[in-house]
């Protein structure tokens, strides 16, 4: 992940020089809210790129999910967010189950079946839009789900959640290594695992700094929006499910051997399909975080949203080809482009210009981590 | 020699195949015992008649050419899939082995020629792989780990640095070994392996046929399929030898030599070694 940190560095540095502008507060917290959606998706994407499989549909199934809620919360229904917000993702969830069956019983490939899954759900999605007879549009009214992206966590609490955030992976990490020290098991110096933490905490407070600034121009704006703490706790889960249970270990090891897996008498059709719902999962919430940011839906369903999802993804490290892959990856990748996306914006650069240069960045992340792998194996 | 399934049909209602004795090992109950095992694939018959005695604590290696039906026979004791014909006896008692599970709850643990691992994972996942430890059902990897040190350290398994390091960066023998060392790794009492030393070099094969004594010394039975001569003869304590699909002779190692062995495997029959054949029934 080292090179792709650096790409970023030398993106953040030459947008920074460009104009001053991009590295201040206001237009920080900005990027990290644009780059939530690509993160979400792009997570949701690494459930099957991990398996070695792939969503095509993500970036309509997830939006079909937010006109969902939309739609319940604000059109005729009125219903409270609380019911509204959960089963639209579980509505993504159940065509990432939908999905899952197909793949495991009917043994088509993914990416043909999420293929027509696009075209069929974009479909479904404009009908449904459409048929609200609001023109092709409907406004999100209702404060929650507004507020998924627009609203804030005061700056009191912004202090606790970090604090709270640090001072949990802090314990985990040095928890970690002491347990493994007394086992006799070999471990880093703990110098280093200190240091890592006490990084961990001054990024924690720079972000804090970041949130609380005042960004707003005609009223104050203080806080860290709540599509961070959503985002972070997606994270969260997805890293705990892949690292610390059989579920997770078993979605890797299929992604390397499947046949393998199975042989170890593991059901292994029974995790795939677990990971095609946690993709539906994951996108589910990332389609909230969508509509919720462009306060609506409308009936021109975005064409390039899956193709981010997997790029962040990609960017981020993990491989295509199954077996390799983190959730931080989205993370990274994610931001990359939201980076990119909110960088050029500021230095008004075209449409053209952007797709050109996320396209270049995805090969040259991809390249770079291709013949890093290579000179690895090898050594 | 064949045996049809309905004259095996009178063993099963005996108690078993001990006391037709017989078998290269001694007096000691077999640990398996093979009673006219046959399968066929449709038309194609791909063994037949196969009477064999395992005795526990030995290496046994099976010897043919290819085709001759060595791995038809050892997916059939693995459960890969069930005999059409003939009967398994486990320590005396009659199986049926129907899947893998079903020879893994009895201790019989098979390495495959690919080893069935996954390349992206480290040594311990590897391991454990199917069979986690868990803590409050989280990984415990902690346990996990401290467990595969040692039995590596048992195995005599010096080579690899780490346990941690994924699979992928190991060498050929190190491989066998991490594959072999899965197998044994949950009171496995018979472990079979296909061609071990098939794809690796002088150094590594050395290795892997020490890791198979080791294995012999713990008292854990070995089946293992070799071409290699050399190795068979190095390792073994009982040869049986296939040919077109029926099991044309088996003994003590010290029964055979090169030569009687190249002809067994070639002509399915030698002048020079005495009829060892298990009675049928």
């Amino acid at each position: 992940m080292l090179p792709v940190l650096v790409g970023l560095l030398i993106l953040v540095i030459y947008f920074q020089v460009r104009n001053a502008a991009f590295l201040s507060s206001g237009n920080l917290v900005n990027l990290f809210v644009q780059s939530t959606i690509y993160i979400l998706l792009g997570m949701a994407e690494i459930w099957l790129l991990l398996l070695g499989e792939i969503d095509l549909s993500i970036g309509i199934t997830s939006v079909l999910g937010g006109a969902v809620a939309v739609i319940l919360v604000d059109q005729q229904f009125h219903w409270s967010w609380f019911f509204a917000l959960p089963l639209s993702v579980l509505v993504v969830t159940g065509i990432g189950a939908l999905y899952g069956l197909i793949v495991v019983r009917l043994k088509v490939p993914s990416f043909i079946v999420t293929l027509a899954g696009y075209m069929t759900f974009q479909g479904v999605l404009i009908y449904l839009v459409d048929s609200q007879g609001t023109g092709g549009t409907i406004t999100v009214h209702e404060k929650v789900l507004y507020d998924l992206v627009y609203g804030d966590v005061t700056p009191v609490w912004t202090w606790i959640l970090i604090i709270a955030g640090v001072a949990f992976m802090g314990y985990r990490m040095i928890k970690f290594d002491l347990n493994r020290r007394s086992s006799g098991l070999v471990t880093d110096p703990l110098a280093f695992v200190l240091v890592k933490v006490a990084l961990f905490a001054v990024a924690g407070v720079i972000l804090a700094l970041i949130f609380n600034t005042n960004r707003g121009s005609f009223i104050p704006l203080r806080g860290m929006p709540f599509a961070i703490p959503i985002d972070i706790g997606v994270l969260s889960f997805g890293t705990f499910i892949l690292t610390k249970t059989k579920a997770g270990r078993y979605i890797y090891a299929i992604g390397g051997n499947s046949e393998a897996v199975r042989r170890a008498g593991v059901r292994v059709d029974r995790y795939r399909l677990l990971a095609f719902c946690l993709t539906g999962l994951t996108g589910g919430i990332g389609g909230l975080l969508y509509v919720s940011n462009l306060n609506g839906v409308n009936d021109g369903p975005p064409s390039t949203l899956t193709l981010y999802a997997i790029a962040a993804a990609v960017i981020g490290g993990t491989s295509l080809f199954g077996g390799r892959g983190k959730m931080i990856h989205a993370v990274v990748g994610g931001i990359i482009i939201a980076s990119i996306y909110n960088g050029m914006a500021l230095l008004s650069m075209s449409a053209s210009t952007q797709y050109i240069v996320t396209g270049v960045v995805l090969l040259a992340a991809v390249t770079i981590d291709a013949v890093a792998r290579r000179s690895n194996a090898n050594n | 020699m064949s045996t049809t399934p309905e004259s095996s049909e009178l063993l099963s209602s005996t108690s078993g195949p001990s006391e037709h004795g017989g078998s290269g090992a001694g007096s000691a109950t077999p640990l398996l015992s093979l009673r006219g095992i046959s399968k066929n694939f449709g038309a194609v018959q791909a063994i037949q008649g196969v009477n064999l005695d395992i005795a526990p604590g030995k290496v046994t290696a099976l010897i043919g050419d290819n085709g001759a039906g060595k791995s038809v026979l050892i997916k059939t004791i693995s459960g890969i899939w069930e005999p059409s014909g003939g009967h398994m006896y486990w320590k005396g008692e009659e199986i049926h082995v129907h899947t893998p599970r079903n020879a893994a709850a009895l201790g019989i643990a098979t390495v495959y020629q690919d080893l069935a691992l996954c390349d992206n994972l480290d040594i311990v996942q590897n391991m454990y792989l199917g069979r986690e430890e868990t803590k409050f059902s989280m990984l415990d990897e902690i346990k996990m780990e401290l467990a595969t040190n040692q039995l590596l350290r048992d195995l005599s398994v010096s080579t690899v640095k780490s346990v941690r390091q994924i699979v992928a960066s190991l060498s050929g023998g190190q491989r066998q070994a991490i594959a072999v060392a899965r197998a044994v790794m949950h009171d496995s009492q018979l472990v079979i392996m296909d061609e071990p030393t098939a794809a690796l070099g002088v150094t590594q094969t050395a290795q892997v046929l020490q890791l198979i004594r080791t294995l012999a010394a713990r008292g854990i039975t070995v089946l293992v399929i070799s071409h290699n001569l050399n190795d068979v003869f190095s390792v073994a304590d009982n040869i049986a030898v296939m040919h077109l699909g029926t099991l044309c002779s088996s003994g003590p190692a010290s029964n055979y030599d090169t030569a009687s062995a190249v002809e067994l495997i070639t002509t399915g029959h030698s002048s020079r070694v005495a009829s060892t054949l298990l009675p049928s029934s």
